[in-house]
């Protein structure tokens, strides 16, 4: 079994989980070929519009920002490709807003950047998004705490238990030292595999700049009787 | 390999995850119809308004889960939580005993897995629990209409899957 890379829900710098971390230890699962936690949703590639991955062309203009392609693999824990699976990601617009009405931060919208996109991953598990870099931005968790430039990222594997929803960073942003949601995870290499790494490879000369960023999804601990 | 550790889904997700009609796993009107609703709370016994829950079934349905229309069945769907903490799904009955139901929020650093049972019964994973944790599974309601609350911490805190 692998050891689990996930921040412990109970992490106190993160002021939004103390009310909301269950207390009591997860109950581990039966041994059963058919508890429905093992298998998934399935995804059609028709169910993703063909522009739904570039968030640089919802709109009649371009976003501000620097322009930015965000590639990876979805793998499983035994590095096989998960294709045929549904990725969405979403994210602040270059000045650290987002279009949520919750976000009260007096840095300026973008009239040309939403900043939601999805895709399918093809036969190799993989997925690919034009977008523009998002901004840092401030965050009431304590004194001037500000969050690292990041995309969200929502990912389905081959079953409901591998669900994953999680943060991408860019490599270099001084403020992941000082952000207690990263550092949650307590494991300083389980850290790192949420920082995206430049690729000179995948950059694209004249357009955008590449990043790449690949998903590993768990399997399920499972106690046999 | 090493696995892609979890991060909280944030407070900013509404613009982004939620799709059109993905609390109607079947449409209005379907014979087969049931109602899932009710509300998560937190460790204070206060509505959670920015969570998000999913919905599975255990099977695909007619179509891709996100695929809605066609008086079609789905065995996928989502709903983000109103300001006074409640959701709802309308949905079929699941083949086994239970929906698996999986809850992402602000605060949540990994999402939180459990099983609404329709009804109490003899099941190896109700069976394990300290009996009076049980009914936290247990969803209330009969016929068309059940009730399931999602309590994250404290009094009656709900049973989670490790995962």
């Amino acid at each position: 079994m692998t050891h689990s890379p996930h921040p412990p829900n109970q992490s106190p710098g993160y002021r939004s989980t103390l009310l909301r971390a269950p207390a009591q230890a997860p109950v581990p699962f039966k041994a059963d070929p058919d508890a429905i936690e093992l298998t998934s949703p399935v995804f059609g590639h028709d169910e993703v519009g063909a522009l739904d991955a570039d968030l640089t062309r919802q709109h009649s203009g371009e976003p501000i920002g620097e322009r930015i392609t965000v590639t990876g693999r979805v793998l499983d824990s035994d590095g096989r490709p998960v294709r045929d699976t549904l990725v969405e990601v979403w994210q602040a617009n270059s000045a650290g807003r987002y279009i949520h009405q919750g976000d009260q931060h007096p840095a300026p919208l973008d009239p040309n950047f939403t900043g939601a996109g999805r895709c399918v991953t093809d036969a190799e598990g993989r997925y690919r998004f034009v977008t523009i870099k998002p901004g840092a931005y401030p965050w009431r968790n304590h004194n001037n705490a500000w969050r690292p430039a990041h995309i969200h990222f929502s990912v389905f594997g081959r079953a409901f238990t591998e669900r994953l929803i999680t943060q991408m960073y860019f490599p270099g942003d001084p403020l992941m030292p000082f952000d207690p949601i990263l550092q949650s995870i307590p494991d300083a290499a389980a850290r790192e595999r949420l920082v995206s790494a430049f690729s000179l490879e995948l950059t694209e000369p004249e357009w955008a700049l590449g990043y790449a960023f690949d998903i590993v999804l768990g399997d399920t601990p499972m106690e046999t009787p | 390999m090493t696995l892609t550790p979890s991060q909280t889904v944030g407070p900013f997700y509404g613009y982004a995850l939620p799709y059109e009609h993905d609390w109607e796993l079947v449409p209005e009107g379907h014979p087969e119809a049931i109602t899932l609703s009710g509300r998560v709370l937190d460790g204070d016994g206060e509505p959670v308004p920015d969570a998000l829950l999913e919905l599975w079934l255990g099977f695909t349905g007619d179509r891709g889960a996100l695929l809605r229309g066609d008086g079609l069945v789905s065995g996928f769907g989502r709903c983000g939580t109103a300001p006074d903490g409640s959701y709802r799904f309308r949905t079929v009955r699941p083949s086994g005993p239970y929906l698996s139901l999986q809850i992402f929020a602000r605060g949540l650093l990994r999402s939180v897995l459990t099983r609404v049972y329709l009804e109490d019964r003899p099941d190896p994973l109700l069976d394990s629990l300290d009996p009076a944790r049980r009914p936290t599974l247990i969803a209330t309601g009969s016929g068309d209409s059940y009730h399931f609350d999602v309590r994250l911490q404290g009094t009656g805190e709900t049973v989670f899957l490790d995962f």
